[in-house]
This record gives C-alpha cells, structure tokens and sequence, in this order.
C-alpha cells in the first residue's frame, strides 16, 4: 500500500449518512420487489411484492424531498456540478493504474468529495435514472385516474413499464459498479467505513 | 289439508327425480322446497308482512276460477295496467329488435345451441312464457286476460305450467309424463290467486332456473341451488344474510325489469345510482350500486375496474353449487336400443345424462373458469337464414368488445358448444320440431319417432323458412356472460390468478398486465448488462487481487 502518511477529513454528514444508507436499502428493497412484480423471480408472493414496492417507491419520494431540501440550504449541491477535467485520468486509473498501486489522481477534500467519474455517475443517478423511475412509477401508481386527467390519450401502460423497467436496470447496472468501486479505497472497507463513520481517511499531502 | 299438500310435494318431488331427465317442470317442484323450508315455500324469507294489501280478503279472488285467464281477469279489475306493461316486454314478446343492427332477436326468433328453436314446439317450450295458450303462431299477443300473473306472483310454490300444455298450468288431474303412471294433481287457482306476492328467486327461477332442458343447464351461474343459497355460493341472495331477490338488481318498474343478455352493459357507467335522480343506466349492474371505486383507496384494485368487470375476479368458478351443461351433440340423437327403446345413459358422476336419445351426447362440468373476452354490450346473432360456418365454428351469438373501444371491459363467459342440424342447401341453422304436445300423436316431432328429415321439415314449416332436404350438422358455440352466484370477496381471484405467465387472462390483448407482459428484448439487454457489469467487476477485483499480491 502507499507509504504516504493518513489523515483524516469529515466528509459525510449525518444527513447525509443516513440518507445514503436509507436509500441504499430502499432502491434495494425496490429492486427486489419490482423484480418480482415484473416476474423475474418469485420471493414475497406478487400481491405482497407490489403493496412493499408502492410503500417504499413512497418512502423513497419521501427521502428525496429531505434530500434535496438539504442539498439546497447547505449548498451541497455543488457537489454535483459535472466536470470533465480529470475524467480521462479517473478512467486510466481504474482501467490501469489502480493495477500497479499508482497514485490516485483524485485527491478528496470536504469541498470536493467526489471524483470527477463519481460526480458524474451521481449526477447521472439523480437527472437521470431517478426522473425516469419517479415519473414513470408515478404514472403506474395514477393508472386508474389516466382517464379522468385525460393522460390516456398520451400514455401506454406498455411503454410506462418499459421504461420503468429499463431505469431499474440501470440502477440496477449502477448498483453493482457502485458497490465494487467502494473497494478501491486504500483499503477494500475504507469508503464503506467513511460512510458509515463520516470519516474518510486521505493521504496527507508532502508538506501541508 | 296440510296432509295433503305435503303428500302432494312429496309426490310432485318423486315424480320429478323419475322424470329428470325431461325437461322439467316450469314452477320449483314442491318436493325440494319442502326438503328445504318447508314452512317457507318457495321464498326463502319468512313472509314478511308489508304489503298493505291481503288478497285473501279480495271477494274478487274468492271464486272457483277454472282456468288461467279467469284468475287474470280478477286481477286486471284492480290492477288495471298490469297487462297492457307486461304486453310490452320480452316476458310476453318473447322478441327483441336490437337497435344496434335491427336483429330480431327473443325467444320466439333466434336459435340456440341447446333445445335449438321454439317454433313448432311452442305447447313444450312455452311453458315458460308468461301467458296461457302459445300453442302455434296464431297466438294472441293483444290478448289481456292471456298474461300469466301467476307464474311469477305466486308465493305458495304449487303454481306449475306443464311442459305441453301450452302455458297453462293442469286444471285437472293428469297422468304426467304421459305413459308414467304418475299423476299431476289440478292447481289449486283460488288458493294460488289469493296468495299473490312479489316475486322471488323461486318464481323468476322456476324458468331461469331451468332453461336448456333441466336444472343447471343452460347458464351455469343460475340454478334451483339459488333459492335458498349460502353465502358462499351468492353473496346478495345468501339465504340467511342480504337475502335478495333476483329484482332487489333487477330493479323492476311497470314489469319493466332491466338487465338483458340481448342488452348486456358491458361498461356500466361509474357512479353509483342515486335515489330521486334520473339514471338512464342498468340497474342490474355491479356498479348501480357499488360504483367503480369499490375497493380499498390504498390497494391497487381500483385500478383494475376501468378495464374488468367486477365478474371476473368475484366470480372465480361458475356452477359451483352443480354441474351445468357444456356441450351437446345434437348429431347423435336418435341412436335406440334394439327394440327401438329411448336409450338415457349416465355420465360417471351418476346425476346427468352423458347420452340420451333424444338429444345426443353431453357434458357436464362444475366448478367451472369462465373463459374471457372484451364484451362492450353489442351482440351479433346467427339467426335462421344467416350462413353458417361449415368449415369452422359458427358463432351463435358474437359480443363485441375491445380492448380500445372504451366501452368494453373484460368478462367471464360460459362459451357452450355443440352441433346442430343446418341445412346443406341454404347453408342456414335448421329447427327441429322436437316436442310434441300433452296427449297428442305427432309423428313428425324428433322426440316421437326420432326421424330428423320430418322433425327439420315441421321445423322450417313452423318458422316459416325453406328446407331443401339436405342437412347436416354444424359445431356451434354460443357465449353466457357470467353475472350471477357472486363468491364472498375472500374468494374472489388472486393477483397471480391473471398476473402469471400462464393466467387465466392469457389469451387477453390489449392491455399490460405485469408479470404476464414484459418486453422480451429489454429484459434480454436489461440482463446481459447486468451479468456484464458483474463479470466485468469480478475481473477487475479479481486483477486488482492478483497483481497487488505479486507486487
């Protein structure tokens, strides 16, 4: 491992913690249940499958609201802010560098706690993937008032669920890389550590 | 007295297990309400006393009536209109021009894959009509005193009209069946027409409880098990709960009832009625009383109504308390043992025929799932004239429906399937002049002498239609929405019932249902991407592992 010294920064709030792990386990749980609505496997029974999914899908807008309330008033949102400056570095890292312990190209400060791939993939997650499920969801748990706001004219149920279930595989897709990419810290736990604890250990810079 | 009436129930009850086989008596046989209630009659409720009228005290009623249209007679001197309304429904026309398509539709026109046709059989068939002496097509349709009051108003459970006799019940007493040694006592019309009432399951079902030849034949979802159901069997007519009467939905005004096969609602409209308010809607259907938001606000049912009828999940099976009839073969009637004898064999459940002489072969199922399809309330005849399909099926009947007309939802059907005789020259459904009437020698009915060639030519002659001579038969299937016998919610269907690869909703299009819909292409890209991504990660890690430890 690298022979730099450690130190520590506060990165995660406890907010922001707790929003992470509770989402974490509710896109999960949606995961689980709208797999099985769709009748890809069989777990909790369809009838069951589908009231837990509703639930949660609720729970999760509820989340979402927190979420972006905070992210507004404490300016968190800039964390956000796409960028392509160090993409291509990110990219060789992990394509190479990450093979022969070169150095990470990505230094991590409170202001800047994401990686320009992860700030991408993050925003990405949010405009993207998330709208698509939240409206297309939306129009699934409104089916029966189609008719009366007049939606039926513009809406297929066919095409809603295709692609809700099209978002969900690309949660899906981001759900794995998400997962194996938090054992690329310096040790395989550290980042999941740093959002558990808040605490992320960083490499000290020579002579700060 | 009593004696007697319950000798002659017991009797009448007899004489109908003996002659199951023949179509049955018009009026619930007595036998089996006495086995039920027997203090009740026919009705399953204890005679609540709200009518402000007892016409046991009406000198008008106390009379040695002989016949029928005597008893209407007295009726008609107070109840002045009761006639000229019943005149104008299909209980007395027994025909019904659809404005749809201007069909001629009703008893008296169409034919139907069970008994066929009523013409040239009308002293059988018209027992079941509502007025004395439809013996042939001269019958009187202006006629007032022809109504039948009795057969629907009658609450002591004795009023019977005999198949053969035209309408009428017996005004004497007669060996019946013919050649049975049994004996039908005469109707007792003074204490029958002093014991009028409102209509019960029992008197509507003394026809809809029968229809097709026998009990549990033709509908599948009405049977004699309804005049006394449990609950589990009919929620609404459950005996000892709500206790409805076939008119608590079929909310009849001026003998106007609502509520028709030749006019089904497809998409009843979505509010409940409302008391005082005009509603031009059926009152027979689910939603007049239930509206369309009938479940929970927080399950996912309600979301189902705009395209299902509350029929489909609430009735899972039909024929649950018998078997009803799901086939016949007409091309096989007439086959007789060796010395020329009706043959009448048992099916394996020992109760229906599989086989009788006289109608060919059958089948009988219970418990049966409705098949399904969008039915908007349209329907399309193949009337006497109208070609059929010799090459496949031809459809008796046609609902119209579909999934985008936003006027279908979709049905339980009970599809009933047979052969019957058509003719090879005009390519046309025959009749065949089967049953012949009380007392009478007519070798041309098929049930006296089992000749087809004569049976088909008094047919046509009696419906006034042509008969080259030629015949043959052609397979048939005719469609009964399934409305009635209305299971507790408990057991109405469960989601995977329909959400399944393999649902009963299988062969439905038009509408997405998860689980049994997915596209195809998108779960194939949708899980290669994710088996990727896991190869791809397992590479990666699986590098990170092996080139960290060598260096």
């Amino acid at each position: 491992m690298s022979a730099h010294a450690l130190k520590k920064i506060y990165v995660f709030k406890i907010f922001e913690r707790i929003w992470h792990w509770s989402q974490a386990a509710l896109i999960i749980f949606l995961l689980l249940t709208g797999f099985e609505v769709h009748g890809s496997y069989g777990n909790f029974g369809f009838e069951k499958a589908v009231n837990y999914h509703t639930i949660a899908a609720w729970s999760l807008v509820g989340l979402w609201l927190f979420a972006i309330f905070w992210h507004f008033t404490t300016g968190e949102w800039k964390q956000y802010i796409p960028t392509l400056r160090k993409v291509d570095a990110m990219a060789k890292y992990y394509l190479f560098g990450i093979f022969v312990n070169a150095p990470h190209p990505f230094r991590l400060t409170v202001l800047k706690k994401h990686n320009p791939l992860q700030r991408l993939a993050y925003l990405g997650v949010m405009l993207f993937i998330g709208p698509l499920i939240w409206f297309t969801g939306w129009f699934y748990i409104f089916y029966d008032k189609w008719l009366a706001w007049g939606w039926d004219t513009y809406l297929t149920l066919e095409w809603v669920a295709f692609f809700h279930t099209m978002a969900a595989f690309m949660m899906l897709l981001f759900l794995i890389a998400h997962v194996y990419l938090t054992t690329t810290g310096h040790t395989p736990l550290a980042h999941i550590k740093a959002m558990i604890t808040g605490w992320e250990e960083v490499e000290a810079e020579d002579g700060k | 007295m009593r004696f007697v009436q319950l000798l002659l129930a017991v009797l009448a009850g007899a004489s109908f297990a003996a002659t199951a086989n023949v179509p049955p008596v018009a009026a619930a046989p007595a036998g089996r309400a006495a086995h039920g209630m027997a203090a009740a009659g026919p009705a399953a409720a204890p005679k609540a006393n709200r009518s402000t009228a007892d016409h046991s005290k009406f000198k008008e009623l106390r009379q040695s009536f002989k016949s029928g249209p005597e008893v209407t007679k007295a009726c008609l001197s107070c109840h002045t209109e009761a006639a000229k309304q019943v005149h104008k429904t299909k209980h007395w026309t027994w025909e019904w021009v659809n404005p749809e398509n201007n069909q001629k539709l009703g008893k008296k026109h169409i034919v139907n894959n069970f008994c066929t046709a009523t013409a040239s059989n009308e002293k059988f068939c018209n027992a079941c009509h509502a007025g004395y002496g439809w013996e042939d097509d001269k019958f009187d349709f202006t006629s007032e005193t022809n109504v039948d009051c009795l057969v629907c108003h009658d609450t002591t459970g004795s009023y019977k009209k005999l198949p053969g006799l035209a309408g009428h019940p017996t005004y004497k007493d007669i060996e019946y069946p013919p050649k049975s040694g049994k004996i039908v006592k005469a109707v007792d019309l003074p204490k029958v027409a002093q014991n009028v009432g409102r209509t019960s399951r029992a008197t509507c079902g003394a026809c809809h409880f029968y229809g097709g030849g026998g009990d549990a034949v033709k509908h599948g979802d009405l049977d004699s098990s309804l005049k006394n159901p449990a609950r589990y069997l009919d929620v609404h007519m459950d005996a000892k709960g709500l206790n409805f009467t076939c008119a608590t939905c079929h909310a009849t005004q001026g003998h106007d009832i609502p509520g028709s096969r030749y006019t089904p609602t497809g998409k009843a409209e979505d509010a409940a009625h409302m008391r005082g308010k005009e509603n031009k809607g059926n009152a027979a259907s689910c939603q007049a009383c239930h509206g369309s938001a009938p479940h929970k606000a927080t399950d996912r049912l309600n979301s189902h109504t705009g395209k299902i009828a509350c029929q489909t999940c609430h009735i899972p099976q039909f024929a649950r308390a018998q078997a009803t009839k799901m086939s016949w073969d007409w091309s096989t009637a007439g086959k007789l043992t060796p010395d020329g004898k009706r043959m009448q064999i048992k099916d394996a459940s020992g109760h229906h025929d599989r086989y009788d002489s006289n109608k060919g072969d059958f089948t009988y199922e219970s418990d049966v799932v409705p098949e399904y399809a969008w039915v908007n309330g349209k329907v399309k005849y193949t009337l006497l004239g109208d070609p059929v399909n010799t090459q496949g099926v031809t459809r008796i009947n046609e609902y119209g429906g579909s999934p985008t007309d936003g006027a279908s939802r979709i049905w339980p059907l009970k599809v009933f399937r047979g052969k019957q005789p058509y003719d090879l020259e005009t390519r046309s459904l025959l009749v065949p002049h089967t049953a012949v009437g009380y007392g009478e020698k007519d070798d041309s009915g098929f049930w006296a002498n089992y000749k087809w060639d004569a049976a088909l030519k008094a047919g046509a002659e009696a419906a006034g239609r042509p008969f080259g001579g030629k015949f043959d038969f052609v397979s048939t299937e005719m469609s009964w929405p399934i409305t009635h016998m209305v299971a507790p919610k408990a057991d109405a269907l469960t989601c995977t019932q329909c959400h399944s690869k393999s649902g009963r909703l299988q062969g439905i299009k038009g509408v997405y249902m998860p689980r049994r819909d997915a596209n195809g292409i998108l779960d194939l890209i949708g899980w290669l991407a994710v088996l990727g991504t896991f190869v791809g990660v397992l590479i990666h890690g699986g590098l990170r592992v092996y080139l960290g430890r060598k260096g």
